[in-house]
């Protein structure tokens, strides 16, 4: 059957858990995680709630294939109202958690209301209950997991929680398990501490039972590890280098953002790159990568464990941050480094680590900080304002900002609302680079035009991990496309949208879509799962979750013209590399998108089309 | 001609061990093509996975046809993505 077909409801007013059966006929139309928890706030909520009220949900979902022995099977995904952008929000996390989750018995727990006191969550197997958290409260998330575990005498509990700046309330706070993975966007984390719910701390010894064809799955299973084993960008590529290896690749494409995208290319580029986390430092011979490392159950294992310099600045009066820890990846490297100008990579992964330590979202964050610094320089922040001088470039603003926005102090408060929040109130909400209120990931517009598109139409605001065409446009995954023109483009977003959403539903990570199609998933999801998972029915499904998120999007509000992109964008040309004197061509783009979608030209999808995907 | 030719991630051990990074400039003769570059430098076909002139991709099939100029910039990556 793939799911355990429980949910458990966790009234945070009321302090009560109770168990309750998943509901299997939305289970069959939104196969799991982000699609059926989206089926179920939908359903349970009212679009126009405010994200941070006691009438928000947050739900945390596994998929069917969570915790089986499909590769990479070990995502959840917390869906809820987001407070960054007021529209759908959809993080997804890898780690060891959301696997827990099914070994306990759970499909998915709902959190609703608002505890009037600290609490965490502690689930053991069928034991379900809400504990004290006042003494949790404070703590960053490093702090909380060793806490609880220590307090429980077992290590091999897996914790999900929020630092400081969930608690807080910084518009992109995320939810952080295992000490480095996170449910990282549109400030999940801000929703769970404004239910002053500190952690989920979850314990399982059942395993996965109910398999719909044990031999089937095992023997599909392995067959679908072979491939990526097999594949050189999943076998080798990913494992080796990781995904920051895309500094130098898409800098040498002219498509860096830079200095909050001013500019398509970073000069220091190389500087921030995988290949200089490899390099051995003068200061003490040791490169910063120390190892890779995988999430439970990932054959591909692309995760970076990195070690600062002892004798940085940052650090060297710090030596909690000595050991190695998690980072740098390409979207942090990115959004800390090159969207503000720094190439100090040493700052970068003690940014980085501060983001894990006290649950931020390194992009937006990042992001935010280049805004703050084209303010600067513009003069319309001050330092008697800012605290810090504050020029592009600078490692010592990058760090302090840091600091003062995961601990809620001065002006770190303003940069927690976010670029859109902050540019609006100084005056230039131009210089907001973000849809919906969320900040652009590490790809530029100009020099990607499908990727403007993504960002134009993503349903949680600006992000790569809803429709990556890069696989496309710059790495030739599944076919090579043209990243300088926009013919095709909308029938490419559309298609990555679609099967995303089922690799997200399912319970497995996107990255193995550079080895995987959807024909790859389909045999797995179909052995392990009760019913009719034919590839017409997953395509399906794909299109069904995404326009389900749109339909809640129209009903919170938003509109044609948030399907847009910043003048920045669309005004001021790139002025190097391949792009230079191009804009984004996102006008053209967006029409036709609606047409493909069977949308009308206001992006409200007809009654036909609602009619044929059952919603 | 002078070109940049610039190698990353695991190939930049071909560039030679004289290399104070992973770009080189290098004087070669008019009309060479990329393809005869990535011959040259014993860059194995399945590592010579992604090659950007002058930021532009050059497909495999086009490597052979596509010849270098002046001030050119050829970079090589072997299999890599990013997220």
């Amino acid at each position: 059957m793939g799911w355990n077909k429980k949910v458990l409801r966790v009234d945070l007013t009321a302090g009560t858990c109770t168990s309750e059966p998943l509901n299997m006929e939305w289970a069959n139309d939104y196969l799991g995680s982000r699609g059926l928890a989206t089926k179920y706030l939908v359903e349970e909520t009212d679009p126009t709630v405010d994200p941070l009220s006691p009438g928000n949900k947050m739900i945390m979902s596994t998929g069917p294939l969570t915790g089986t022995m499909a590769s990479t099977g070990g995502r959840y995904t917390v869906v809820t109202k987001g407070p960054l952008t007021g529209a759908i929000a959809c993080s997804n996390s890898g780690g060891f958690f959301g696997a827990e989750m099914k070994f306990a018995g759970w499909d998915m727990i709902i959190f609703e209301g608002r505890s009037p006191k600290p609490v965490y969550l502690f689930v053991e197997n069928d034991k379900a209950e809400l504990r004290d958290a006042s003494q949790l409260w404070g703590k960053t998330c490093w702090e909380t997991e060793e806490a609880i575990k220590r307090d429980h005498h077992d290590p091999q509990i897996r914790v999900s929680s929020i630092g400081r700046a969930g608690e807080n309330q910084v518009l992109f706070a995320c939810v952080v398990n295992d000490l480095h993975r996170a449910a990282g966007r549109s400030g999940v984390g801000a929703v769970m501490g404004s239910k002053n719910l500190k952690a989920v701390a979850l314990r399982g010894t059942k395993g996965v039972s109910g398999i719909r064809d044990f031999g089937e799955f095992l023997k599909v299973t392995t067959e679908k590890k072979k491939v990526l084993a097999d594949n050189a960008v999943t076998g080798q590529g990913l494992p080796t280098y990781g995904t920051q290896v895309l500094m130098n690749v898409i800098n040498e494409m002219g498509a860096l953002p830079t200095r909050n995208h001013k500019d398509v290319a970073f000069e220091d580029a190389s500087k921030i790159s995988a290949e200089a986390m490899h390099e051995k430092r003068e200061t003490d011979g040791k490169a910063q990568l120390v190892t890779n490392a995988a999430c439970f159950g990932c054959t591909i294992a692309c995760g970076r464990i990195s070690a600062i310099d002892k004798t940085h600045f940052t650090v060297v009066n710090n030596p909690k941050y000595w050991g190695a820890s998690g980072g740098l990846e390409y979207e942090a490297a990115w959004a800390l480094g090159a969207a503000n100008g720094v190439g100090d990579i040493e700052a970068l992964q003690y940014a980085n680590l501060l983001c894990n330590e006290d649950g931020m979202d390194p992009i937006s964050f990042g992001a935010t900080v280049g805004a703050v610094m084209e303010l600067y320089e513009m003069g319309v922040l001050t330092k008697e304002q800012i605290g810090i001088d504050a020029p592009f470039g600078s490692a010592e603003a990058l760090a302090r900002f840091t600091e003062m926005t995961a601990r809620g102090e001065g002006f770190g408060k303003e940069i927690g609302l976010g670029s859109k929040r902050l540019c609006e109130k100084y005056g230039h909400p131009e210089l907001s680079m973000s849809v919906k209120g969320q900040e652009f990931p590490a790809y530029d517009a100009r020099g990607i035009q499908g990727m403007g598109l993504t960002y134009a139409t993503s349903n949680r605001g600006a992000c790569h991990l809803r429709s990556y065409t890069v696989a496309s446009e710059v790495l030739g995954i599944p076919v090579k496309t043209d990243p300088l023109v926009t013919e095709g483009k909308p029938e490419l977003v559309k298609a990555f949208q679609d099967a995303t959403a089922v690799f997200d539903a399912a319970g497995i990570c996107v990255f193995t879509s550079f080895a995987w199609t959807l024909a790859d998933v389909q045999p797995q999801i179909a052995a392990a799962c009760e019913g009719d998972w034919s590839m017409d029915k997953l395509n399906d499904v794909g299109e069904r979750i995404w326009t389900m998120e749109r339909q809640y999007n129209l009903a919170a509000g938003f509109t044609r013209k948030d399907d847009d992109l910043p003048a920045r964008l669309k005004t001021e040309a790139a002025k190097t590399g391949p792009a230079k004197g191009l804009v984004s061509g996102i006008d053209r783009m967006i029409p036709e998108y609606y047409q493909v979608r069977g949308w009308t030209p206001e992006g409200v999808p007809t009654r036909e089309t609602l009619e044929r995907l059952g919603l | 001609m002078k070109i940049r030719f610039k190698l990353f991630a695991g190939l930049t051990e071909l560039l030679p061990p004289t290399r104070k990074s992973n770009v080189v400039e290098l004087e070669v003769e008019d009309g060479t093509s990329v393809q005869q570059m990535i011959d040259l430098y014993r860059i194995p076909p399945r590592n010579a996975h992604l090659v950007l002139l002058n930021g532009l991709y050059i497909a495999p099939a086009e490597r052979p046809a596509s010849r270098l100029s002046e001030g050119d910039e050829l970079a090589i990556w072997p299999p890599v993505a990013g997220g």
